[in-house]
C-alpha cells in the first residue's frame, strides 16, 4: 500500500518537472518567433558601441560585445577576488574578537555581526555608495601626503586608484560577507575541544601563540566547507554592482539586452559566466582542503 | 619547610548561591604530595585549577612559589605560574594534530626560547624515563590511552616544573592500564617532585601521599595522614565515601 502510494507520487513528479520543462521550451520558442530574431551568437562579433567606464584591459566602443562582456567578467572577477579578501580578513579578526577572552571586543563584534546580518545587502550598497564615497567633500576627505588619499572620486592608494563604484561594491560586500564568514570562524574554533585551550594555557602559552598553533589548526577542516559556500554567495551577490553602476557581467549583459534584444544568448553567457566563475573558487577551495588534509599526519 | 602552595580561604562560585569553593585553606611543601578526595562536584578540580589559574576565584588568596595571586586575576603573574607549574589532566589533552615529540617540545622552545635541538634531546630523555622513546615519532591517535597519558606526564615536565597538578590522571584508563600511569607518578615523587594529585587510587594515596585532603560540596572536611584518613577517618562523610570507594 505504501509502496503504491510512492510510485504515484514519483510519477506525479516527474509529470510536473517534464510540463514545466515544456512549458519554459514552449515560451522559449514562441519569443524567438516573434522577436523574430532566431537564435544565434553571430552578433556577438559586432561592435558594441557602448563606453565602459572601468577597464582593466585596453577597451573602446568600436570592440565587439564579446569583448565587452570579457571586460565584465574581469570586472566581476576583480570585485569578487578583493572582495573575497576583504571579507576573510575583517571575518577572520572579528571571529577571533568574538571568541576572544576581552569581553568589550566580543561584545563590539557580537554587535557588528547582528547589525550586518539584520540589514539587507543592497541597502548596505546603497549606504556605501551615496553616504560613504559620494557623500564625501569634492576635494579630499582623507590625505595622509601622497600615498592614500579618499574622496568621492574613490579611493586612490600609491597611484592605484579605484572608482567609487568599485570602493562602494568592495567595501559592501566585503564588510557584508565578513560578518557571515566570522560567524564560520567562531563556529570553527567553537568545535576545538576546551581541553585543547587549558593544555597550552597550562604550558604558559600565549593566547595568540596557541590560537595560532594549536586552535585554528584543529578548527580548520570545520572552517573550510562554511568558507567556501561564503565565497560562493559573495560571488552571486556581486551581481548587485548594477545597483552602484559598477560594470560588471551582469550589468553589462543587461546594457547588451536593451541594446539588441538577444535575452535568451545572453542569459546563457551569465549562466555560463557565473558557472565558471564558482567552479573556479570552489575548486580552488577544494585544493587548499586537499592541502590541508594531505599536510595533516593524524586522523 | 619550604611551603610551594599556600591557599588561604579561597571561595568561588560559578553560579549564585552555589559555592564551587568554600573557605578552603591548604599548604603544600617541598617534595610532598598531597592526594585530594572527594565526591563528584566536590570542587577537586575547581581547587587545584586555580593554582595555575585555569580558575578565577572570588574570595582568598593564594601563594605560589613565592607569587601572590588574589580574586583580581592578574594575568602577568599566573603568566609566570604556568611556567614554573605543570598540569596533566584526565582527558590527556595532548595536541592531535603535532607528533608525540613536538607536543613535548612545544612549550619548551616557544615559552622558555630554548634551542630546538635541546628541547628535543631533554624531551627524548623524558620519553625514555616514561618508557616510551619509541614512539616520539608518532601521533597522539596511534597510542594507547595509558601511554598518552605519560606522554602528558613528559610534556608537563618539559618546562622543569617545581609543582605538578594531577586532575584524575588514572579516571579515563583502561583499568589494565592504569599502573603504568601510576608507577610513572610514583618514581616522580620519589626524586622529590612537589605534587597535588586529584585521585581516588587509595593504594597509590596510602604509599606515596604525605596528606589526604578530603572535601565535600567545596569545603575542606578532613586533611589527614593517609594513615589515620584511611584507617580512621575522623567524619561521617569521609567514612561513607570510602565505604561508597570499597563498593566499587
Ligand atoms: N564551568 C562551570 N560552570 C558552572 N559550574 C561549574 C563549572 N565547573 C564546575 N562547576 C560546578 O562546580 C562544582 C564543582 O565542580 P568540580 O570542581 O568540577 O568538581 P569535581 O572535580 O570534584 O568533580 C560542581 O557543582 C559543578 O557543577
Ligand atoms: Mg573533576
Amino acid at each position: 500500500m505504501k509502496k503504491r502510494r510512492a510510485i504515484f507520487y514519483q510519477c506525479g513528479i516527474c509529470i510536473f518537472v517534464i510540463s514545466v520543462i515544456g512549458i519554459l521550451i514552449n515560451n522559449l520558442t514562441i519569443n524567438l518567433i516573434r522577436t523574430d530574431l532566431g537564435f544565434n551568437f553571430s552578433w556577438l562579433f559586432k561592435p558594441a558601441s557602448f563606453a565602459l567606464a572601468e577597464h582593466p584591459l585596453p577597451y573602446s566602443s568600436s570592440d565587439s560585445y564579446a569583448w565587452a562582456l570579457f571586460i565584465g567578467w574581469l570586472n566581476s572577477l576583480k570585485v569578487i577576488i578583493s572582495a573575497l579578501l576583504l571579507a576573510t580578513f575583517l571575518g577572520t579578526l572579528v571571529g577571533f574578537a568574538r571568541t576572544g577572552k576581552n569581553s568589550l571586543l566580543g561584545l563590539i563584534s557580537a554587535g557588528y555581526i547582528t547589525i550586518i546580518r539584520q540589514t539587507p545587502l543592497l541597502l548596505q550598497l546603497m549606504f556605501w555608495y551615496f553616504i560613504g564615497f559620494l557623500g564625501l567633500k569634492e576635494n579630499i576627505f582623507i590625505h595622509i601626503k601622497n600615498i592614500f588619499k579618499i574622496s568621492n572620486q574613490g579611493i586612490e592608494f600609491y597611484g592605484l586608484t579605484l572608482s567609487s563604484e568599485f570602493s562602494a561594491l568592495l567595501f559592501g560586500l566585503g564588510v557584508f560577507t565578513s560578518a557571515y564568514i566570522a560567524e564560520v570562524i567562531r563556529g570553527g574554533i567553537l568545535s576545538v575541544p576546551r581541553g585543547q585551550w587549558e593544555a597550552f594555557r597550562s604550558l604558559g602559552l600565549s593566547e595568540q601563540k596557541g590560537l595560532f598553533s594549536i586552535i585554528i589548526p584543529q578548527a580548520l577542516p570545520a572552517i573550510i566547507p562554511g568558507l567556501t559556500s561564503q565565497y560562493l554567495n559573495l560571488a552571486k551577490n556581486s551581481t548587485l554592482a548594477i545597483a552602484v553602476g559598477y560594470s560588471d557581467i551582469y550589468a553589462i549583459n543587461d546594457t547588451i539586452i536593451n541594446q539588441t534584444g538577444r535575452a535568451i544568448e545572453c542569459f546563457i553567457i551569465l549562466l555560463t559566466s557565473f558557472l565558471l566563475l564558482n567552479l573556479l573558487i570552489s575548486n580552488s577551495m577544494e585544493i587548499i582542503n586537499k592541502i590541508i588534509i594531505k599536510s595533516r599526519k593524524y586522523n | 619547610m619550604k611551603p610551594i602552595v599556600i591557599a588561604k580561604n579561597l571561595t568561588k562560585s560559578y553560579t549564585k548561591g552555589i559555592r564551587a569553593l568554600d573557605n578552603v585553606s591548604l599548604t603544600v611543601n617541598q617534595g610532598k604530595v598531597l592526594v585530594v578526595m572527594g565526591p563528584s562536584g566536590s570542587g577537586k578540580s575547581t581547587l587545584i585549577r586555580t593554582f595555575n589559574g585555569l580558575e578565577t576565584f572570588d574570595q582568598g588568596e593564594i601563594d605560589i612559589l613565592g607569587i601572590k595571586l588574589d580574586c583580581n586575576h592578574n594575568e602577568r603573574k599566573i603568566q609566570r605560574i604556568r611556567k614554573r607549574v605543570g598540569m596533566v589532566f584526565q582527558q590527556f589533552n595532548l595536541f592531535p594534530h603535532l607528533s608525540i615529540l613536538e607536543n613535548i617540545t612545544l612549550a619548551p622552545v616557544n615559552v622558555q626560547k630554548r634551542h630546538r635541538s635541546e628541547a628535543e634531546e631533554y624531551g627524548m630523555y623524558l620519553l625514555g624515563q616514561m618508557g616510551i622513546d619509541s614512539h616520539a615519532k608518532k601521533y597522539p591517535s596511534q597510542l594507547s590511552g595509558g601511554e598518552q597519558q605519560r606522554v602528558a606526564i613528559a610534556r608537563a615536565l618539559a618546562l622543569k616544573p617545581e609543582l605538578l597538578l594531577f586532575d584524575e590522571p588514572t579516571s579515563a584508563l583502561d583499568p589494565e592500564r592504569i599502573n603504568e600511569v601510576l608507577d610513572a607518578m610514583r618514581r616522580l615523587a620519589k626524586q622529590g617532585m612537589t605534587m597535588i594529585v586529584v585521585t581516588h587510587e587509595i593504594g597509590f594515596a596510602k604509599d606515596v601521599s604525605d596528606q589526604v585532603l578530603f572535601m565535600d560540596s567545596g569545603k575542606v572536611i578532613e586533611t589527614s595522614t593517609p594513615d589515620l584518613f584511611f584507617s580512621n577517618a575522623k567524619h561521617d562523610r569521609s567514612r561513607k565515601f570510602l565505604n561508597q570507594l570499597d563498593k566499587n
